[in-house]
């Protein structure tokens, strides 16, 4: 006889982010076609159809393909290049519903070499340049942006020219002010700065605007990009925060492993957990082991854990 | 092919001890530096670059610079170069001399290479100015110049051979749209809107934008770059029309670039001397030949009539002459 305790975990383990493969293994592997009957007539998940039986809803199944398909995203990205994981990340954003940000956060992110090894890569899978098929599917204002942040190959020494970082705030500033009247993305002046000038130098002109308490922390195109190219730890660490929250849209869990899978061995994993205790008061790992399930909850937290 | 002729056999040690002893004395001694760096191919200059600083602890090209002149000067020191060194020089040249960016050699950074060497040259950019190409050009053009050339620097084309027939029709149409429609009828206005001008020729592959011209033109019944031909003032058109040509066929194109210069229309000297410069040890050959079908006479020919002294010496070795002193 199945206990109502067993119906709640049953329904528990698949009903959070990721599946408790054991918790649903030991429920399961026990209840017999009655156990099983009383069960779908309990539970949420199941409706009675008008011919009489209790069918699935379907939403749910959906939702359960998602939550058990994580682990085999997050170990099949894990295991991939790191050009091709950039370049399928960036092709399933330019045909999916806009998701700009994945874009940004890739182009923004990656190093020159890493960035030019996602395009190359593109050439080979997709038999098309990123930036033609950037440019094509996108035909509203962040296009320039977007094609310019991809076609980026900034140089990476440290050399900053004061002046023009000066001068350069200045222009970025006034474009920030205006920013009610005109988005700062379709400014010319803000394109070419943000898509052409090298790190350090953009991370100078950020320092700049610390100094008069614009933070650039919102969720415009404009402090993404800012932020991606400045501060990428706490972007990352924003982003992370979103795909943990209740009641998060696919596209937003679906961060959690692209975060983390994508920066588990870069050095900014280690700033990413600083940023985020900073930021939540809560050790990224904590959050997880409460928010995530079973085996791909196992898998990330192993990935957050190395090099510690 | 190159129309360089270089020896198999060389002492870059000697060749360094001439050169040395051509810059002692009164004066230089142009010809033995002609004859020498003329029938040096890269990797020989590279050695005797080497061999100088090694046995006179000096920069060769610090000595070329101080020693020589003029239009000859400015030949040889890019000729000394290593060709993606030379390519990157060019470019900041280009950008950063005049107050006015030359944009033709800016397409012709970006148009006549591979994805690959474009990548090499902005490398080597990075490398000696420590800042990138598309940053300096950027901040030295605006508006739809500006726009333009960032894009073709930036871009790292596909290089396969498939082309999308469907994609060529509907981009030869909306090439048409903006063309001509931003004219307001007859040729000669400036373009009222680039966008998707810009977005094709800076994205498309080279393949996919042959298919396209080739729409264009039975579409249109004139070919895309005649539809641009109007006012030579207008900058940004020319450098669109230059851009195509240089996409249709890359040597009639340069063979173009060089007619000017000789012929001093448009921008001056530089021209005839950087094409030169950059294509004897690559295919200055196959240019000759469209020069001569083009223009009834030889380049060499021409080259002889236009310049004189040490630069025309210097010019004609490169393009293989041997019997001119």
């Amino acid at each position: 006889m199945a206990l109502s305790h067993e119906f709640q975990a049953l329904t528990k383990s698949f009903s959070g982010f990721g599946v408790d493969e054991k918790s649903m293994i030991s429920v399961l592997g026990k209840w017999h076609k009655d156990d099983i009957k009383s069960y779908r007539k309990e539970s949420p998940h199941f409706v009675q159809d008008d011919r009489l039986f209790e069918k699935w809803v379907d939403h749910h199944v959906d939702f359960l393909k998602h939550e058990f398909l994580r682990l085999k995203n997050a170990v099949v990205l894990w295991t991939m290049h790191p050009w091709e994981r950039d370049a399928r990340l960036m092709k399933e954003a330019i045909d999916g519903p806009q998701a700009y940000g994945v874009i940004i956060e890739v182009a923004c992110t990656r190093s020159s070499e890493e960035l030019l090894g996602a395009r190359r890569a593109y050439h080979s899978l997709f038999d098309h340049s990123i930036e033609e098929d950037i440019a094509y599917r996108v035909n509203d204002s962040h296009r320039k942006l977007l094609v310019g942040l991809v076609s980026s190959y900034r140089y990476e020494g440290t050399k900053v020219h004061e002046e023009i970082v000066k001068s350069e705030a200045k222009i970025l500033c006034a474009a920030i002010k205006n920013a009610d009247r005109k988005n700062p993305i379709e400014d010319e002046e803000v394109v070419r700065i943000v898509t052409t000038r090298s790190k350090p130098h953009l991370k100078a002109i950020f320092q700049h605007f610390k100094g008069i308490n614009e933070n650039l922390d919102g969720e415009s195109t404009f402090d993404k990009t800012m932020q991606c190219l400045c501060t990428p730890q706490t972007y990352f660490s924003k982003v992370l925060d979103a795909s943990l929250r209740h009641g998060a849209d696919e596209n937003t869990k679906v961060a959690l492993t692209r975060v983390i899978v994508t920066r588990a061995d870069e050095e900014d994993m280690k700033e990413i957990k600083e940023e985020y205790h900073k930021q939540h008061g809560v050790s990224l790992s904590k959050k997880i082991d409460d928010e995530v399930n079973g085996n791909f909850k196992d898998f990330l937290l192993t990935l957050i854990a190395r090099g510690e | 092919m190159a129309t360089l002729l270089a020896p198999e056999d060389f002492s870059p040690g000697e060749d360094a001890m001439a050169l040395n002893k051509a810059f002692k004395g009164w004066g230089t001694d142009e010809k033995a530096i002609i004859w020498i760096l003329g029938h040096r191919n890269a990797d020989q200059r590279k050695q005797i670059r080497l061999a100088y600083q090694q046995i006179y602890l000096e920069d060769l090209i610090k000595k070329l610079k101080s020693e020589l002149s003029g239009d000859f000067k400015r030949a040889v020191c890019h000729w000394i170069l290593d060709p993606v060194e030379r390519e990157a020089v060019l470019a900041y040249e280009a950008i950063i001399k005049n107050y006015r960016t030359d944009y033709r050699v800016i397409l012709e950074t970006a148009f006549t290479k591979s994805a690959e060497e474009l990548l090499t040259v902005k490398r080597s950019y990075q490398f000696l100015y420590k800042s990138s190409l598309e940053e300096d050009v950027a901040s030295h053009t605006a508006g739809d110049m500006r726009k333009f050339l960032v894009a073709v620097v930036s871009v790292y084309r596909y290089e396969g051979e498939e082309i999308k027939e469907g994609v060529a029709h509907s981009e030869a149409n909306i090439l048409g749209d903006e063309i001509q429609g931003g004219r307001g009828g007859g040729g000669g206005g400036a373009l009222k809107g680039a966008e998707e001008i810009i977005r094709i020729l800076s994205t498309r592959s080279r393949p996919q934008l042959l298919a396209t011209f080739n729409y264009y033109k039975q579409i249109h019944g004139i070919s895309i770059t005649k539809s641009l031909d109007g006012n030579p003032a207008d900058e940004f058109s020319e450098a669109l029309r230059a851009a195509i040509q240089c996409i249709k066929n890359p040597k009639r194109y340069l063979q173009k670039v060089v007619r000017n210069s000789i012929n001093r229309v448009g921008t001056g000297e530089d021209a005839l001397s950087r094409v030169i410069v950059t294509h004897a040890e690559k295919d200055l050959k196959e240019m000759k030949d469209v020069y001569l079908q083009k223009n009834g006479r030889s380049l060499d020919d021409a080259v002889a009539s236009e310049t004189a002294g040490n630069y025309k010496a210097f010019l004609l070795t490169l393009l293989g002459n041997q019997d001119y002193f």
